[in-house]
């Protein structure tokens, strides 16, 4: 499923992604009260790994996160900064007690990952109901938007990233 | 464009600060945080602050502390307490002292969107509406009177033309229509409005003590007159002198001050030297003049020298589209004055002051809002709030005699929570008062949520 999110990323953003090595999750982050992972101290043992020639680095953790105000976050970015994170846990069919669907959690995944890096990007939520930056707090609303970003966010994106774009004549 | 929200998160840990500031900036909006109450108050004046997310216990300034403050330098700015641990009786306190919301952390997000967005949307709706609404006034005001009824604004009209004349004025009207409010304002409106504004109460006093009151008088002018005294008429100088109730006073003073306004001055008590009279004259009267002189307890020849300008104000039961204007009057300034937070009245408690008949005009008004003020427990005037006389005849619940307030509002809650489905917000915002007074409600009256059976 990573390297399957590797491609997609790739080709979304047309600039090179790698898969870097497991990390494990950082201790501090975990709640006991809550039985949940605090999101924003995982993002910063995050940032610590970013490789120097990376622009952004995208944490993918099979845990279920949260801040303190909020019963549950499914991911987490710095607004036009490097680091983001996206958790697993409620994007996954079991987690609302229905039978496991990895195709359902590939495409709540991409659309999640997508919507954080939209963030590291700079982007804010879109009113757009289509576009992957709507604000969504529930995976019926990540399962309604659609899988791509919307004319406005796609043409600041494309402006954002214009640096480090792979140009085509140059791809492999 | 859309002008930039602005939010100020106060809590003391830092983790909270930055998670949320997150959150909040993923979604458009202008964040900034501050560590504890002191650091926050620093901060009030650099924007203009659309939110702010209190948490409830910091070390040194908590959040309701924090809260007044904020409260009385930045009124339009909305607070949130936020705290981890929810006891109603905070709650309750927070609301009451005027905090928009109080949230148990963790929040739902999707309630905390739906919260901060409802906020936001209020608050451009306030505004524009406080813009309508000044604009509005504008027409309708004169000085601290309101009205929209056309014979007012006429009277408002001619009182900007009489202001600036000396003549004599006399004001006719029931008790609490505004008679010396009107009198005031002609007063502000004229050149001498930096000039002394003094009243007399003519009904208040016996013959004797009136004539002194209004002329003052000599030493030795009778028993206990061990020192010379100015009169009113003498202290109101070059202003106006305002006589109230000129229709109670006795036929031998009316005389008096006939002789008095011809000749335009006047000799203290038991004195000798005549004083010219500098101020202008408006009287006022709740009496039927035309008929104390039919009856001849008041002096035609009087009448006529107070009568040259005329005004006379309708009661309120003629002019009833005054009624929601006074309202919303009232409503703003006992909020300055009482420190509250009240937004309106419902439409139910709107339509019985609109049914009555307010004898006692502006003033029972003024009154009925008063007490509403002080016992209301929402930011909205219930029927309950109103100590009106239920007009008879009033369509209501067959069976509502005999029964307790407490037994109708417990009746009355359960209803409106069943018609909503037990939609805690919608019922709470259709019974006008808040969240947490809601829940304390279902709590005292045990209300329970019925099956709804399917017919
Ligand atoms: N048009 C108005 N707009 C706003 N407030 C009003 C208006 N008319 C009356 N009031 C309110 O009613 C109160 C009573 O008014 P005022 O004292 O002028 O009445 P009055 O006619 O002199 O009564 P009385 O004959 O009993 O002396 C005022 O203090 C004011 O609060
Ligand atoms: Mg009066
Ligand atoms: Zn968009
Ligand atoms: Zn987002």
């Amino acid at each position: 499923m990573l390297r399957k999110l590797q491609v997609h990323l790739r080709d979304t953003f047309s600039v090179p992604a790698r898969i870097m090595k497991t990390m494990s999750v950082p201790e501090g982050s975990y709640e006991r009260s809550r039985n949940q992972y605090n999101s924003t101290r995982i993002l910063r043992e995050i940032l610590k790994e970013t490789p120097p020639d990376a622009i952004k680095i995208l944490g993918i953790v099979d845990r279920d996160l949260c801040i303190p105000i909020l019963t549950f976050v499914f991911g987490e970015a710095q607004l036009g900064g490097v680091a983001s994170i996206v958790a697993l846990a409620r994007l996954r069919q079991e987690f609302y007690g229905l039978s496991p669907d990895d195709g359902i959690l590939f495409e709540r995944l991409c659309k999640e990952t997508l919507h954080e890096l939209g963030h590291n990007f700079g982007l804010i939520h879109c009113n757009d109901r289509e576009c992957i930056m709507y604000l969504s707090n529930t995976v019926r609303d990540v399962d309604r938007k659609g899988t791509t970003y919307c004319g406005s966010c796609d043409s600041v994106l494309y402006l954002k990233t214009d640096p480090w774009r792979v140009q085509p004549w140059n791809r492999r | 464009m859309e002008s930039k929200v602005n939010i100020l998160i106060v809590d003391d840990e830092e983790i909270v600060r930055e998670s949320l500031a997150s959150w909040l900036g993923e979604d458009g909006y202008e964040v900034a945080a501050a560590e504890n109450g002191a650091r926050a108050l620093e901060r009030l004046p650099e924007r203009d602050w659309n939110l702010a997310m209190v948490d409830l216990k910091m070390p040194g300034m908590d959040g309701i502390q924090l809260m007044d403050e904020i409260r009385k330098t930045r009124p339009e700015t909305i607070v949130i307490i936020m705290t981890a641990y929810a006891t109603v009786d905070t709650a309750v306190q927070a609301m009451k002292k005027g905090a928009y919301d109080y949230i148990v952390k963790p929040f739902n997000p999707e309630d905390l969107s739906m919260t901060i967005r409802k906020i936001i949307e209020h608050q451009k709706l306030v505004k524009e509406n406080l813009y309508l609404r000044k604009e509005l006034k504008k027409q309708y005001r004169l000085h601290d009177m309101v009205s929209k009824n056309h014979k007012m604004i006429e009277i408002f009209d001619l009182v900007k033309t009489v202001a600036k004349s000396n003549s004599i004025v006399l004001v006719q009207g029931e008790s609490g229509t505004g008679k010396e409010l009107l009198s005031r304002a002609i007063h502000m409106e004229s050149p001498r409005k930096d000039e002394p504004f003094v009243s007399v109460s003519c009904a208040a006093l016996t013959e004797n003590l009136l004539e002194s009151e209004l002329f003052g008088y000599e030493k030795g002018a009778f028993t206990g007159a061990d020192q010379a005294r100015s009169g009113k008429m003498e202290l109101a100088k070059d202003g106006t002198l305002f006589l109230d109730e000129i229709g109670d006073i006795s036929l031998k003073l009316q005389m008096d001050l006939l002789r008095v306004i011809e000749q335009r001055e006047f000799r203290r008590v038991g004195g000798t030297q005549l004083i010219p009279i500098t101020s202008r004259i408006i009287a006022a009267t709740n009496r039927d003049l035309k008929k104390a002189i039919e009856e001849g307890k008041f002096r035609e020849d009087l009448y006529y020298r107070l009568n040259v300008i005329s005004i006379h104000i309708p009661p309120l039961r003629e002019r009833k589209e005054d009624i929601p204007l006074l309202v919303e009057h009232f409503l703003d300034r006992f909020n300055i004055e009482m420190g509250k937070n009240v937004d309106g009245v419902a439409e139910s408690a709107m339509r019985l002051l609109m049914e009555h008949d307010w004898p006692g005009n502006a003033r029972e008004l003024r009154n009925v809002i008063e007490r509403a003020m002080v016992v209301t427990k929402g930011r909205m005037i219930l029927d309950a709030d109103l100590s009106l006389p239920r007009p008879s005849g009033v369509p209501g619940a067959p069976d509502s005699r005999g029964k307790s307030l407490a037994e109708m509002e417990k009746e009355h809650i359960r209803q409106v929570l069943q018609e909503n489905r037990w939609n805690i917000i919608r019922s709470a915002h259709i019974l006008g008062i808040d969240r947490v007074t809601l829940y304390n409600k279902i709590r005292k009256y045990e209300l329970k949520k019925e099956p709804v059976l399917n017919t």
